[in-house]
C-alpha cells in the first residue's frame, strides 16, 4: 500500500506522519497520535463525537482523510487545557453539569468553542443551532447550553479584563 | 428449547399473601412527609468530571493493549434458517487469521441470563434465529487483513419459516395472569365502556459510544475483559460458564462508559464471550468494538408491544373495570424479557385505583433480533397506552384530564391489581398538581380549546388545502401521570442478596467498593457524598474503587434504578457500621476525629453489609400477588406542542416534568436524569422508530434512526418531589426511568390537543398525524385489526359520548356499556 508522508500541527506541537491516503483524519489522531479524546460515535457524520478544530474552522474528523490535514493546524480536547488550568469551556461544562457519560463532551466543547469564536455572544436559540450537528443522548441539552452561556459570560469578561482569566482548577488524577 | 412460563390462575379464589397492616405498622409515615423538593444542598461537581473534559477518560476503545489483533462477527443473513456450514475462501492465506466457530467453545454454548436459550454462536446444524445471529469469529492483527478475510466466508443455510408477528408466535417467553375483583361485575357496572388498541415499536438505546469489548489472555488460563458495560457479574457468570473459568480465572473490568441506558446490561455479555474466545485461540488481547452500524443491527432494542384496553367506568369519571392484554414481541431469544414483560403487566393499568381488574400478558418469539432492557423496562409500552386510554375516558365523559386522574389516581391505602396495599410513599397527586400548577395547565387548555374550536368554525377543518397562516400551527397542551415500581420486582433483591462494601485503608482514606457502574448517571459522584455524609468527613476523603470484579463485591447490576437505592442504602448501613467499630475503640470521639489515627493503629476495617429483605415487603412469586415492589415513584408531565395542520410535523415546545424520587440526593443530577430521560421519551413519542422488513432493520444507522438534536429539545422544568421510602435509610427511590413512562402519552396527549386525533400507535409520526386527520390515508400496516374495527362498528357510537365537535376522526371508536350477558 503506498504511503503519503504529511506534515501538520496538532495542538501547538509539530507532527508528521506517513499515512495511508485513505486513512480518515481521527483515525490518524486516535491511532497515530494517541489523542483519544477525540471520539466517535457513528460511521456516517451524524453524531459530532470526533469534532476538532482544522485551521480554526470546526470539522467533523471523520469525514476528512488524514492527508487533507496535511500542512494543516488541528486542535483537539486535549489541546484545550492550558497547563492545568481547564478551559472556561471546560470548567462551565463542569460547574453546570454540562456531561454525564461524557462521551459527546470533547466533541461538544470543540463545537462550542468554535461557535464563540464566530458568535461571543449567542442567544439560546443560537446555541442550540450551533450545536445541532453534535448529539447528546443523556443530558437533554438543558445543562449544556447553560455551560456554553456560562462560559460565553466568562470569556466576555476576560477578554475584556485580560489579567482575570479564571481560577485555576487542577484536574484529578 | 427451554422455555419459561409463569401463569397464575385468574380470580378470586386466591389468598391475598399480602401481610395484615396495623395502626402501629412502622412503615405509615406520618402525613406530611411528602416534600416538594427540599432546599438544595450544596451539590459536589462530578467526580471523573476532569477527566471527562479533557480527553483523558478512557473508553474501551481509547484503552492501548501492546499486540492486540481484531475481531469481528460473522452474522447470519436469514431470518430463521438451518445453519449447513461455511466456506472459507481458499484464495486467501488464512494462516494470519483465527477463526472460531461453536467448535472452538470449551464450556457451555449459552450466554448465561434468565433462560439459556441464546448459544454465544450457532453450531453448525444448528438453528439460526435471527437475522443478526452470530455464527463466526474471525480476529487478525490489523484491520486491513481482517477485512479481507470477513469477505472470504461464506456461510451456507436452508431457509426456515420465519415468524414476525408476535401475536402468531407460538413459542412463549413469559406469561403473566394478574386479576383482582369480579371483572364482569365491575362492566356490569359501569355507565361506559371504552376500548383501545395501542401500539409501540422498537427504540434503541442509542449512547453514543458504541458497545466495545477487548478481552485478554491471562496466565493462569483464564480471561480478563475490559469494556463498556453496565454489570460487570453478569459478564463474569458468563464467561465462567461458556469458557469453564473459576472465579479467579474470568475477570471482568468496566472502562469509561459512554451511555448504557439498559443496552448495556445484559449485551456486552455476549462481545466479551466472542472477545474471550478470539483471545483464546490467538494467545492476543482483541479488540471487539462494534461501529455503529453492527451496534444498530445487532444489539437489545425496546420491546414492540401491542397493548388493548377495555375500560369500564361510571359517569363521574370512576373506574369500576379494567381488562388489558399485553403482548410484547421478545425477539429470537428470552435475554430479559419475563422480566421486562412482568413490570409491564404490573404497571399495565396505570396509577389508578379500580376494584375489578384482569391483566393479561405474554411475550413472544420472533425471528428479529433480540430485545432487551432500555431504561423504563417495559413499563414505558404500557403506561403509553394506558394513559391514552385515560385520555380518551375524560373526552368521553367531557372531564378534563386533571379531573379524571385527580378522581382516580393511588392515594396511600388503595390497592394495586397485585393485591399491594400502597402503605406510604405515595406521592402521585403531589406531582400531578404540581406539574399542572408550573404549566398552568387548565389555562392553557382553556385557550387551546378555544383556538380548536375556531378553526372548526371557519371551515379550516384539519386537512383543508385552503388554511394558511396562524390556523395552520395549532398549538397543544398534554398530560400524563405515571407510576415505577423501585428497584427489581417481587424477591428478586432477596435473590440477588447484593453486598457493598466499605473501607477504611491503612491512609485513614475511606474507600466505596460496589460493583455498581458510572454511566453518567452519577455513581461515583453519590456514592462518597452518602458515605461521606454518614461519617461526618469531607467527600473528597472518600475514594470509589474500580468497578473490576477482582477487587469489588457483587453488589447487583446496574439497572433499575435501583442504584441510588437500593445500593446507596447498603453504604450508609456499611458507613454507620464502620462508625460504630471505630467510635467505639477510641473512646467515642468522632469518626472524624479519630479515623486516620484509628487507621494507623489498626490498619484497614472493612465492612461488608449484604441486602436484608425489606420490612413488611411480601411477594409471591408463583401466584404473583403481594408486593411487587417496596415502593413506587411516581412522575407526571406536562407537554406543550405545536402541529403543522398541512405536514403533521410536531414540535415540542416545553415540558414541566415532576419526579418523585423519594429522597434526593444530588438536585443537579437527579434534574440530569429527568432532562435526559424526558428527551429520550420526546423522540420515542415523535421521531424514533425502526423499520423492520423480513426481520431485519431498515434504519439502522445514525443517519436514518434519528434521534432528537438540540433543535428539537424542548425547555425543560423539572420539579422534584419527595415522598421517602421508609425500608431505605436514606429514603431514596431512584429517579432514572421515571421520565421515560410519563413522557411520550403527555406527547400524544398534547397532540390530541391540538388537532382533535388521538394517536394510538408511536412514534406520532407525520404520516400517522394526517392519516389520522384524514388528510392521506392510514400507512400500510398501520392500521387498527380489521375485526377490531368490524367488531366496533357493530355497535353504534353512544350519542353525546364525545363533547369534541372535531374529534371525529379518532380511528378507535368508543363504545357504550356492554350488555352484562355478552361474553367479551
Ligand atoms: S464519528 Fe460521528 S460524526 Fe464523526
Ligand atoms: S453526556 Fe452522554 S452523550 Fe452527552
Amino acid at each position: 500500500m503506498t504511503t503519503q508522508h504529511i506534515t501538520l500541527t496538532v495542538n501547538g506541537e509539530a507532527r508528521d506522519a506517513d499515512v495511508e491516503p485513505r486513512l480518515l483524519l481521527v483515525h490518524l489522531l486516535r491511532d497515530v497520535f494517541g489523542l483519544t479524546g477525540t471520539h466517535i460515535g457513528c460511521d456516517t457524520s451524524n453524531c459530532g463525537a470526533c469534532t476538532i478544530h482544522v485551521n480554526g474552522q470546526s470539522a467533523k474528523s471523520c469525514t476528512m482523510l488524514a492527508v487533507q490535514a496535511d500542512g494543516a493546524e488541528v486542535r483537539t480536547i486535549e489541546g484545550m487545557v492550558a497547563g492545568t488550568e481547564l478551559h472556561p469551556l471546560q470548567q462551565a461544562f463542569w460547574d453546570q453539569h454540562g456531561l454525564q457519560c461524557g462521551f459527546c463532551t470533547p466533541g461538544m466543547i470543540m463545537q462550542a468553542a468554535w461557535l464563540l469564536d464566530q458568535n461571543p455572544q449567542p442567544s439560546e436559540a443560537e446555541i442550540r443551532a450551533g450545536i445541532s450537528g453534535n448529539l447528546c443522548r443523556c443530558t437533554g441539552y438543558v445543562n449544556i447550553v447553560k455551560a456554553i452561556q456560562q462560559a460565553a459570560g466568562e470569556l466576555q469578561a476576560s477578554a475584556s479584563a485580560p489579567a482575570a482569566a479564571g481560577e485555576a482548577v487542577a484536574a484529578e488524577a | 428449547m427451554p422455555r419459561m412460563t409463569i401463569r397464575t390462575p385468574p380470580g378470586r379464589t386466591l389468598t391475598p399473601v399480602a401481610p395484615r397492616r396495623t395502626e402501629t405498622d412502622p412503615l405509615v409515615l406520618q402525613p406530611g412527609t411528602i416534600a416538594p423538593g427540599r432546599a438544595r444542598p450544596a451539590a459536589p461537581l462530578r467526580r471523573e468530571g476532569p477527566a471527562k473534559l479533557t480527553g483523558e477518560a478512557k473508553y474501551a476503545d481509547d484503552l492501548v493493549f501492546p499486540g492486540a489483533w481484531y475481531g469481528a462477527t460473522i452474522r447470519s443473513t436469514d431470518a430463521h434458517a438451518r445453519f449447513d456450514g461455511i466456506d472459507l475462501d481458499p484464495a486467501l492465506d488464512w494462516s494470519a487469521i483465527a477463526v472460531v466457530t461453536a467448535a472452538d467453545i470449551p464450556g457451555e454454548n449459552i450466554v448465561s441470563l434468565v433462560s439459556d436459550d441464546q448459544p454465544v454462536l450457532v453450531p453448525v446444524g444448528g438453528e439460526i434465529q435471527h437475522q443478526a445471529e452470530p455464527l463466526v469469529l474471525l480476529a487478525a492483527a490489523d484491520r486491513e487483513t481482517l477485512r479481507h478475510a470477513r469477505r472470504g466466508v461464506t456461510i451456507r443455510s436452508t431457509p426456515l419459516s420465519p415468524v414476525f408477528d408476535p401475536r402468531l408466535s407460538d413459542h412463549v417467553f413469559a406469561h403473566f395472569d394478574i386479576a383482582s375483583g369480579d371483572l364482569e361485575r365491575g362492566f356490569a357496572e359501569a355507565d361506559l365502556v371504552i376500548e383501545g388498541e395501542y401500539r409501540v415499536g422498537h427504540q434503541e438505546q442509542l449512547y453514543i459510544e458504541n458497545n466495545a469489548m477487548i478481552a485478554v489472555p491471562r496466565e493462569d488460563g483464564g480471561v480478563a475483559v475490559h469494556g463498556s458495560l453496565q454489570c460487570p457479574y453478569y459478564i463474569h457468570k458468563a464467561l465462567k460458564r461458556a469458557l469453564r473459568l473459576t472465579d479467579e480465572q474470568a475477570r471482568v473490568v468496566q472502562a469509561e462508559t459512554g451511555g448504557g441506558f439498559g443496552g448495556k446490561e445484559e449485551y456486552p455479555s455476549i462481545i466479551a464471550l466472542h472477545a474471550a474466545l478470539l483471545a483464546r485461540k490467538t494467545g492476543k488481547p482483541v479488540r471487539m468494538i462494534y461501529d455503529r452500524h453492527e451496534d444498530l443491527s445487532a444489539t437489545t432494542k425496546r420491546h414492540p408491544a401491542i397493548v388493548s384496553h377495555r375500560t369500564g367506568v361510571k359517569a363521574d369519571g370512576t373506574l369500576v373495570a379494567q381488562e388489558i392484554d399485553v403482548v410484547m414481541d421478545g425477539g429470537a431469544y428470552c435475554t430479559l424479557t419475563p422480566v421486562v414483560l412482568s413490570r409491564g403487566a404490573i404497571h399495565a393499568g396505570g396509577p389508578y385505583r379500580c376494584p375489578n381488574v384482569r391483566i393479561r400478558a405474554r411475550a413472544t418469539r420472533t425471528n428479529t433480533p433480540p430485545n432487551g432492557a432500555f431504561r423504563g423496562f417495559g413499563a414505558p409500552q404500557v403506561e403509553f397506552a394506558a394513559e391514552v386510554q385515560i385520555g380518551r375516558i375524560a373526552d368521553a365523559l367531557g372531564m378534563s384530564p386533571l379531573d379524571i386522574r385527580r378522581r382516580n389516581l393511588y392515594r396511600v391505602g388503595d390497592e394495586t391489581p397485585t393485591g399491594q396495599v400502597l402503605r406510604e410513599s405515595v406521592a402521585a397527586e403531589e406531582v400531578l398538581e404540581r406539574a399542572a400548577e408550573a404549566a398552568e395547565f387548565e389555562g392553557v387548555r382553556t385557550r387551546t380549546e378555544r383556538a380548536r374550536a375556531r378553526r372548526a368554525g371557519s371551515g379550516s377543518v384539519p386537512g383543508s388545502p385552503l388554511r394558511t397562516g396562524a390556523d395552520r400551527t395549532a398549538s397543544g397542551i398534554g398530560l400524563a401521570l405515571a407510576w415505577h415500581g423501585a428497584g427489581f420486582t417481587g424477591s428478586g433483591e432477596v435473590k440477588l442478596a447484593s453486598v457493598a462494601s466499605v473501607e477504611l485503608g491503612a491512609d485513614g482514606r475511606i474507600r466505596v467498593l460496589t460493583a455498581s457502574t458510572e454511566m453518567g448517571q452519577g455513581t461515583k459522584t453519590i456514592f462518597p457524598q452518602l458515605v461521606a455524609a454518614e461519617l461526618g468527613v469531607a467527600v473528597d476523603d472518600v475514594d470509589i474503587a474500580p468497578q473490576d470484579t477482582a477487587l469489588v463485591p457483587d453488589s447487583g447490576p446496574t439497572v433499575a434504578s435501583r442504584t441510588a437505592m437500593v445500593v446507596g442504602g447498603l453504604l450508609i448501613k456499611a458507613a454507620r457500621r464502620l462508625r460504630e467499630v471505630v467510635e467505639e475503640r477510641n473512646g467515642g470521639r468522632p469518626f472524624a476525629d479519630v479515623h486516620r489515627a484509628d487507621a494507623a493503629a489498626h490498619g484497614p476495617t472493612r465492612i461488608d453489609q449484604q441486602f436484608e429483605p425489606y420490612p413488611h415487603v411480601h411477594f409471591d412469586d408463583e401466584t404473583y400477588r403481594g408486593d411487587a415492589y417496596p415502593a413506587f415513584g411516581w412522575a407526571a408531565c406536562v407537554v406543550s406542542v405545536s402541529v403543522d395542520l398541512d405536514s403533521g410535523e410536531v414540535t415540542v415546545r416545553d415540558v414541566v416534568a415532576a419526579d418523585d424520587v423519594g429522597r434526593v440526593i444530588h438536585p443537579v443530577l437527579a434534574e440530569g436524569q429527568v432532562e435526559g430521560g424526558t428527551l429520550q421519551a420526546i423522540g420515542y413519542a415523535t421521531i424514533e422508530e425502526i423499520k423492520l422488513r423480513d426481520g431485519r432493520y431498515l434504519n439502522d444507522r445514525l443517519a436514518t434512526y434519528i434521534i432528537p438534536t438540540s433543535l428539537d429539545a424542548p425547555r425543560i422544568t423539572t420539579l422534584l418531589v419527595e415522598a421517602p421510602f421508609s425500608g431505605a435509610p436514606h429514603g431514596a427511590k431512584g429517579v432514572g426511568e421515571l421520565p421515560m413512562d410519563v413522557g411520550a402519552p403527555a406527547v400524544v396527549a398534547a397532540i390530541r390537543d391540538a388537532t382533535g386525533v388521538w394517536i394510538h400507535e408511536l412514534p406520532a409520526s407525520p404520516e400517522r398525524i394526517l392519516a389520522a386527520l384524514g388528510v392521506t390515508a392510514e400507512p400500510p400496516g398501520q392500521a387498527p385489526a380489521a375485526d377490531t374495527v368490524r367488531a366496533a362498528l357493530d355497535e353504534p357510537i353512544e350519542a353525546g359520548t364525545d363533547p369534541r365537535p372535531d374529534a371525529p376522526t379518532d380511528p378507535q371508536p368508543m363504545r357504550g356499556p356492554r350488555d352484562p350477558g355478552e361474553p367479551s
